[in-house]
């Protein structure tokens, strides 16, 4: 086994992820998703990290990790408040602009 | 690395020690498994819960990867701080976690899992033999000279000082982006005491609404009390709009 194996575990939980945000309607369980393909990212650069011999992938990975806090905080916000005026939180309920 | 240990089985045994590739054996399936039954369950708690599992694992993976501290980060900020405000909002959400079955495009599912089918082959194929054979150059040498996070701090505090300074603007931001999105404008004036006492003498339903049944069956709030005559009372249980119980007066 090689550090490798780690990249390609992390292949596919984002891809996972992906499909995950494609195939899903509750917008919660989206975000979940998004949440999925970053820690994904996250194991690549700690991977990284560990093949290069230094530490600057895991302060990213540190960074990506605060990002995705205030992501998750902002995002959940909005989902909260078209929860509140369309009693929905279907993505598929938020067509206003379609037509 | 000797005849005899690439004869062990490259699964197990590459230029990793061999410690680390059983723990790696044990926590991806997990991991992967968590991640497909974040998107199969329907239920959002479920998915929640096996994306918390997800995150676990990988956390313990970042801590066999040479990385405690960002283990620790990754089990304390995503499971213990990010899933639970998903779940906060979950629940506040209510009753509608539960996802439709009706494909609103026609052929959607099929189309995305070939997609991901082809995009996880095209990844893991093209990652697995560029970097096939690497030998790492461990963080061994860097961890023990003062420990992991003593390391990772001269970094943070130092070479990436302005990104740092930057993610307190970005919290700040976020968090009171965050506040004003949840906020509720009040609309008309606040109702006092008085005004409410009067107005549920003149609702002609003076009297306090019937809780849900606290039954020896049951004491979901989804369970209605029972009337002294047997019949279940329909104004103990909760109305068309979930988590709203509808007042006489029209507030909620």
């Amino acid at each position: 086994m090689t550090p490798t194996y780690y990249l390609v575990l992390s292949a596919i939980l984002f891809t996972i992820g992906a499909v995950g945000v494609l195939v899903r309607r509750n917008a919660i369980v989206v975000f979940m998703c998004i949440e999925l393909m970053l820690n994904a990212v996250n194991l690549t650069l700690v991977t990284f990290s560990r093949i290069n011999g230094s530490l600057d992938g895991q302060v990213i990975a540190f960074f990506v990790m605060v990002v995705a806090a205030a992501e998750v905080v902002v995002g959940l916000a909005i989902i909260m408040s078209i929860f509140r005026t369309r009693r929905s939180a279907s993505v598929d309920d938020v067509n206003l602009l379609k037509y | 690395m000797s005849m005899q240990l690439l004869a062990a089985g490259p699964l197990m045994h590459g230029v990793v020690p061999l410690g680390e590739a059983i723990a790696f054996w044990i926590l991806a399936p997990i991991a992967v498994l968590g991640g497909i039954g974040m998107v199969f369950f329907r239920n959002a708690v479920h998915s929640a819960l096996s994306l918390a599992a997800t995150m676990m694992c990988l956390g313990a993976i970042y801590m066999i990867e040479q990385g405690p501290f960002i283990g620790f980060v990754q089990i304390i900020v995503y499971t213990g701080a990010i899933m639970i405000l998903f779940l906060f909002v979950l629940m506040l959400v209510g009753r509608d976690s539960s996802d439709s079955l009706v494909e609103t495009l026609r052929g959607q599912r099929l189309a995305s899992a070939l997609f991901g089918l082809a995009f996880v082959l095209i990844v893991a194929v093209t990652v697995g033999r560029a970097f096939k054979g690497i030998k790492p150059a461990n963080l061994d040498a860097v961890n023990a000279k003062g420990g992991n996070v003593n390391s990772l701090a001269t970094s943070i505090f130092t070479r990436y000082l302005f990104a740092f300074e930057l993610t307190s603007a970005l919290l700040i931001v976020a968090a009171v982006a965050a506040m004003v999105l949840a906020h509720v404008e009040r609309t008309g004036p606040k109702l006092t005491q008085k005004q409410a006492a009067r107005d549920r003498i003149r609702s002609g339903r003076p009297q306090n609404w019937p809780g849900p049944g606290v039954l020896s069956s049951g004491n979901s709030i989804g369970t209605p009390a029972l009337l002294p005559d047997g019949s279940p009372s329909e104004e103990s249980v909760l109305t068309s709009t979930p988590g709203v119980r509808e007042l006489p007066g029209g507030s909620s």
